[in-house]
């Protein structure tokens, strides 16, 4: 925590069902209202009951990148918490526990235990959740902050359960506050206040308040980890939006109907992970043949099969790259974070109703499930929504023709009901009228007209969507490339490069296809050493850049242990390379989560 | 939608879509297409408010050979495709074709989901016991000891039982129709659509050219209806225990038909504003504050 730049790194550590997530809530809706900038990282495991679950909140008066490097204060909610991340304390920090259940270990020099007689503060209660909420009262005291902000939180939390619930939790979290008062030492640096309150998100509602902007009313789902918060959001608020929300018997099913619903004229959009994924692929052939546009979302966990599910990685690139047979029309984009998946996703919509196909986003566990601060002001709730050429009234009643051969390859679509545009759309490759060709050994010349017509959709689209720019000094040592979910990550391995001496800039890829391959070749072919950052093992963006543009990197850093990268995993990676020990660096995870 | 003030009424030839059908000479599908055909002309249907959608399959190549607008989609997806359809705009009239092995087989899962949820599509299943388009092997509801390309040696499964499975799925409308009997089988269609909610009519549809077990003469002698034999289509117990009926006779006709909200009927979104593909995509402003009043 330096002085100058408020930052600091909590953790609550328990096992499922000790309810970390309610003071996750509590203190991550107290910084965000005071104007302060988070981000959390729930590891957790796929179980409902016992594990172990590990939630950083790192919060500051800065953006926020990642989860970092370190920890301030430590909630352990049970022994192994305790016996896992004591370890880790530096001087400074601060580890609040029940001391009446649980043994602290060799605390590192500097490091404060503050164990709470929680029996005595409670009067006894029998209520096993009552420790977290001596910890909150704790908390706010290390904080130095009034007791109000707290009150006031627990109020907000716990009104529906009555205020008999209210009452207890309040005068609970008072006890704490009051006991920490008088045995601990807060913080040195109070809490700060920001200039105005900000809002918080995850990524998951982020991409489904995407949707919402971007005028979905049609979405469906099965559930699917790190995937279903999208689900949960869009069944939240499907009936105050006008949303239709449908979970399906399986993936297979929710990209067709998202297609039929697609085709009849909603903007429909559906979620999954990397299983379910591939279930939808023959589908979204489907949506590329017919023309149908329709927006997938692919949120990566740790593969192949059921994998790692709780996991992060960024392991799918080469599924969605070679998602369903043949050669069709597709966008692919990996947003870099909440606000830009957000974005995104009306960005998507606009591109593919107007090149009538389908498009496929690639998140993962680490934006979808990680919380954001966000400044509400910079949610525009009300994008630019561009159909594209969509019939959606009878003006015309003779010759139409829905896949008409047209300059730009994109035909005019007319929805079904209206008079004067029956049509027929197929799988089965089709004439410009949508009669079958495909298995007529005649028609080798209207097969190829489709396909250059479906492809010439597409031939200019890279002039539609931003090129990545390098960001950082245009002559550094090293230039980072990442995509997707890394950037946040790297941009802050960068600031402690520079810290070190070394001077790195960051080129973060976020549209897969269409590829800016000519800017990026020639980005990359002006730096003095490249090193590719990315989550999975093979190096699946690595290939992808190679493919695409002819260049190999100088060096990698990969990382597929299910964790996330912190920022100094990168730097030292970096460092390593410079230093010539190696061109290929897999940090290792300190943390046994 | 429609700007037409005056609804012309429609013949069967009107329903003829652009290419004729390649279908063996003598197949059941014949039966079925010029029945659909002419049921939907009966009804006063226009070819812009019906949607026929099917899956892959010699029967699958229907909306093809129909004017209405039609989607030809995915082995075994035409349930889950039409789902998509009539709920995004409920005022269509959806219509699913498509054979054994595309809707018990390889569409088995969706078939089961359609019926419970009740989605008010009709679905013509051109039965005929085979796969003929990858040119003869055991369907889903191939006899036991029939022999085909991939059982040369017979049939060990048991086949599905098409009537009794929507019936237990929550299927609100079920009937089996023979393409050698049109009359019957056009007024069975007509009772499929006004029907509210999900109609299966498993349709009888012989393979002329890879089925020599199933054949026209297999099923004339056989086949009864159950509208002559004062079957109370209300009673699903009656109905299962006519659909088990497998030998000398197998009925034909309405097995059952109940009363059960639709999906789009219990739909809360769709109790006011029309058909969600018509609306409007952007957020009201009240809309927008809402959703970011949750997040501070």
């Amino acid at each position: 925590m330096s002085a100058k730049k408020y930052d600091l790194a909590l953790a609550i550590g328990g096992a499922a069902g000790q309810g970390i997530a309610t003071p996750g809530n509590i203190l991550a809706r107290t910084f965000v209202r005071r104007g302060l900038h988070l981000y959390a990282y729930n590891a957790y495991q796929s179980i409902i009951r016992g594990g172990h679950i590990f939630l950083t909140v790192r919060v500051s008066d800065h953006e926020i990148l990642s989860h970092g490097d370190k920890l301030d204060l430590l909630l352990a909610l049970n022994q192994d918490t305790m016996d896992r991340h004591l370890r880790l304390m530096g001087p400074g920090s601060r580890i609040i526990f029940n001391g009446d259940e649980i043994k602290p270990g060799k605390t590192a020099e500097g490091a404060e235990l503050c164990p709470m007689p929680v029996n005595e503060l409670s009067n006894n209660s029998r209520n096993k959740l009552v420790q977290n909420t001596v910890a909150l009262g704790v908390c706010m005291f290390l904080f130095g902050l009034d007791f109000k902000v707290l009150e006031e939180a627990l109020t907000l939390q716990f009104k529906k359960k009555g205020q008999d619930m209210v009452d207890e939790n309040v005068g609970v979290a008072r006890a704490g506050f009051d006991y920490a008062k008088a045995n601990v030492k807060a913080f040195p640096q109070p809490l700060p206040e920001g200039k105005k309150p900000l809002a918080v998100w995850t990524g998951n509602e982020a991409l489904a308040m995407g949707g919402a902007a971007a005028g979905v009313k049609f979405y469906c789902a099965y559930p699917m980890s790190p995937s279903t918060g999208v689900l949960h959001w869009m069944a939240t608020n499907a009936r105050d939006l006008g949303i239709m929300v449908r979970q399906v018997e399986d993936e297979i099913g929710v990209a067709n109907m998202a297609i039929g619903a697609a085709h009849t004229g909603a903007r429909a959009m559906c979620a999954t992970s990397g299983g379910g994924f591939a279930l939808m692929t023959e589908a979204i052939g489907m949506a590329g043949m017919m023309e149908v546009p329709v927006v997938f979302i692919n949120v990566q966990r740790a593969g192949p099969s059921t994998g790692v599910p709780t996991k992060t990685e960024q392991g799918d690139l080469w599924q969605v790259l070679g998602a369903s047979q043949g050669d069709f029309q597709r966008f692919i984009v990996a947003p870099k974070n909440a606000l830009d998946a957000f974005n995104t996703i009306p960005e998507l919509f606009n591109l593919v109703d107007k090149a009538q196909c389908p498009g496929i986003v690639i998140s993962d566990l680490l934006i979808s499930e990680g919380t954001f601060s966000a400044d509400p002001e910079a949610i525009n709730m009300h994008p630019k929504i561009e159909r594209g050429e969509l019939i959606t009234e009878s003006t015309s009643e003779d010759g139409y023709q829905r896949y008409k051969d047209t300059k730009s390859g994109v035909s005019p679509r007319a929805i079904p009901g209206l008079k004067g545009y029956v049509h027929v759309v197929a799988t089965d490759e089709h004439d410009e009228d949508g009669i079958l060709i495909s298995d007529e050994f005649t028609n080798p010349h209207k097969r190829r007209k489709m396909v250059e017509k479906r492809a010439r959709k597409l031939a200019n689209a890279v002039n539609d969507v931003a090129a990545p720019e390098l960001e950082g000094s245009k002559d550094a040592d090293v230039t980072l490339i990442g995509w997707g979910s890394t950037y946040g990550v790297i941009k802050e391995a960068v600031e402690q490069l520079k810290e070190k001496g070394v001077t790195a800039n960051q080129l973060a890829i976020k549209w897969i296809v269409p590829f800016h391959a000519d800017a990026i070749h020639g980005i990359l072919s002006r730096a003095k050493k490249t090193i590719i950052v990315e989550n999975n093992h093979s190096g699946q963006f690595a290939r992808y850049l190679r493919s695409e543009t002819g260049f190999s990197a100088d060096g990698h850093i990969r990382k597929y242990d299910g964790e996330p990268f912190m920022p100094h995993h990168i730097v030292e990676g970096v460092l390593e390379q410079l230093a010539g020990k190696t061109n290929h660096y897999v940090p290792y995870q300190e943390v046994m989560v | 939608m429609s700007t037409a003030t005056s609804v012309v009424e429609l013949k069967p030839k009107d329903f003829k879509g652009k290419t004729d059908p390649d279908w063996c000479p003598g197949c059941g599908d014949f039966g079925v297409l010029n029945g659909l055909q002419k049921a939907c002309a009966e009804l006063g249907l226009q070819p812009n408010e019906i949607v026929t959608i099917s899956g892959i399959g010699c029967s699958s190549n229907f909306p093809g050979y129909f004017n209405a607008y039609g989607m030809h989609t995915l082995h075994g997806r035409t349930l889950a495709v039409a789902t998509g359809v009539k709920m995004a705009n409920h005022e269509l009239t959806v219509i699913c074709t498509g054979g054994d092995g595309d809707g018990y087989g390889i569409g088995g899962n969706h078939f089961v989901h359609t019926a419970r949820r009740n989605v008010d599509v009709t679905y013509l299943v051109m039965n005929n016991q085979i796969y003929g388009l990858t040119t003869g092997q055991v369907s889903p509801s191939s006899s036991i000891g029939m022999k085909t390309k991939s059982t040369p040696f017979g049939n060990i499964e048991m086949p599905v039982n098409p009537i009794t499975s929507a019936i237990m799925n929550g299927a609100t409308f079920v009937a089996r129709g023979y393409s050698g009997d049109a009359k019957h089988l056009v007024d069975l269609m007509k009772k499929a659509i006004q029907h509210k909610g999900f109609s299966l009519i498993d349709i009888f549809s012989p393979c002329v050219t890879f089925n020599h077990d199933n054949t026209y003469t297999f099923f004339r002698p056989r086949i009864k209806k159950l509208e002559d034999e004062g079957h109370d289509s209300r009673d699903w117990k009656a109905a299962c225990e006519k659909g088990l009926m497998w030998g000398d006779t197998i009925y034909t006709g309405l097995f059952l038909e109940v009363d059960r909200p639709s999906l789009d009927q219990l739909e809360p979104i769709l109790e006011t504003g029309g058909p969600i593909a018509h609306r409007s995509a952007p957020l009201t402003k009240e809309q927008s504050q809402k959703i970011l009043q949750k997040m501070m």
